[in-house]
């Protein structure tokens, strides 16, 4: 459906150069809009104001700060390993927004089982806070590493549950089909606004904002950094650029789950179909190449305002709370939500 | 090339661009950035108290089995995916095959629980 037609180079280039700026442009959003501001006014203080117009330009300031700051390798850390981490950390963020699609035929990547990649590669960034929380040599950092691991164990589990309600009502796996199955959906005969999820799978929803929640390791759910007891937990020995890349990897993966959420829950690129009369995938205009993105990316703003909402007003949890609450609410929540779905599928 | 194995290599590519991006800001912060190490400095940070002992320790046994409850279960959902894509083909008779594998997951689940293994403290 695109008109001109690129070679492969020129399409592999024009992906990488779109992930880049579909990694960076939430982050930079996220810490700005939510981090830097929202935070501020909710605890009745201005934040950033000196850079740029509202401190619009303090990230670039922050940027170039920790660029000048010394990178501190403590004596009794494993320095290679120390290295690798944060570089982990940023691949998984970029291997999981490789799945997400834009619009009709702005994605990167179409694989028929896109929403099970997104769910693998999304356990990456585990490995890369275990070996940083190992490497460190640091009594502080191991117990983050260690809370960060059975904290992402226990709500991996959650989030994998309340994604096959989804596929369930979906039958595909596909992200763009799923997109495509919600907007051209009805409910209960009606179209007006198609079948979003959000309102049909309503508790595999909350299930999963809350495992994200909880895997982006934000507050109540932020044992593994816990700043008043582990002083920064897997990040303590990090210091300059290094610390950055994980703050940066940390506030990109919020935006990359929220959008999966906002393609798996409120309909991702798409507007209802029946708008503009198109009844399928291969109906859908052009145009929608260019819309779509501005739609996803409000529908980001949107999830990711309520994370961090969350974020902001909740204390944390204690580590047993936090077991407890995935294993014995969550998860059977999530099997039973699988059974009503399916049969509901089935008999209707 | 197919299709799929395309997909592949830009996911390649875009484990590729991560490194590149992190190897270029962590190549201009080594240009900029000082280096002064001392002695006290590469101490582990311990909010200012001298470290007793080393960072390293053998961690608890119940991670051990949290980490066997999580393979169970995240190996029955691998088997609960393709069905959750065939749902109306297989109707019936598939709901209820599921329903009892299900069913079944959630006594595994409820055996751990009264065992006391969910139990974090």
């Amino acid at each position: 459906m695109i008109a001109v037609d690129l070679p492969y180079w020129a399409q592999s280039l024009l992906r990488v150069l779109g992930g880049t700026v579909a990694v960076l442009l939430p982050a930079g959003t996220i810490v700005y809009l939510f981090l830097f501001k929202m935070m501020s006014f909710m605890q009745s203080r201005l934040g950033p104001m000196e850079a740029g117009p509202y401190g619009s330009m303090q990230l670039f300031a922050e940027v170039g700060k920790w660029l000048q700051k010394e990178d501190i390798q403590p004596e009794n850390a494993d320095k290679r390993v120390f290295k690798i981490a944060p570089l982990v950390v940023l691949v998984s963020t970029f291997l999981l927004v490789a799945v997400v699609p834009f619009g009709p035929d702005a994605y990167f990547t179409d694989f028929e089982a896109g929403i099970f990649y997104a769910l693998a590669v999304s356990s990456v960034s585990v490995l890369g806070i275990l070996i940083a929380g190992w490497s460190s040599a640091n009594k502080y950092s191991l117990l983050g590493g260690l809370r960060a691991a059975g904290q992402l164990i226990a709500y991996e589990l959650p989030m994998v549950l309340a994604v096959i309600g989804v596929v369930i009502q979906a039958g595909t796996m596909n992200l763009n089909q799923i997109v495509a199955a919600q907007n051209a959906g009805s409910m209960f005969g009606w179209d007006g606004l198609g079948n979003p999820y959000v309102l049909t799978q309503f508790v595999g929803f909350v299930v999963f904002m809350i495992a994200i929640q909880a895997e982006l390791t934000q507050a109540p759910f932020d044992m593994p950094i816990a700043e008043s007891e582990l002083v920064s937990g897997y990040m303590t020995e990090y210091s300059g650029f290094r610390f950055l890349i994980f703050f940066i990897a940390e506030f990109a993966t919020v935006g990359v789950f929220t959008l999966i959420a906002s393609v798996l829950f409120l309909g991702g690129w798409g507007v209802p179909f029946a708008w503009f009369g198109w009844e399928s995938l291969g109906d859908v205009d052009n145009w929608m190449n260019v819309v779509g993105p501005l739609v996803m990316i409000t529908k980001m703003l949107a999830l990711s305002g309520i994370v961090m909402w969350v974020r902001f007003s909740y204390p944390r949890l204690r580590e047993d709370q936090l077991q407890r609450f995935a294993w014995k609410v969550l998860i059977p929540v999530s099997v039973v939500n699988i059974m009503v779905t399916a049969i509901l599928k089935v008999a209707f | 090339m197919s299709q799929f194995l395309r997909d592949y290599l830009t996911v390649v590519w875009f484990g590729a661009i991560a490194l590149v991006l992190g190897g270029l800001l962590l190549g201009v912060a080594a240009l900029l950035r000082p280096n002064k190490p001392t002695a006290q400095k590469l101490i582990a940070y311990e909010s200012g108290v001298d470290p007793v002992g080393d960072g390293w320790s053998q961690s608890q046994v119940r991670y051990y089995i949290f980490a066997l409850l999580f393979v169970i279960f995240d190996i029955e959902a691998v088997f609960i995916f393709p069905w959750a894509t065939q749902v109306e083909r297989y109707g019936a008779f598939g709901l209820v095959v599921m329903l009892i594998f299900l069913i079944l997951l959630l006594d595994g689940l409820a055996y751990a629980w009264k065992k006391g293994v969910l139990r974090w403290v």
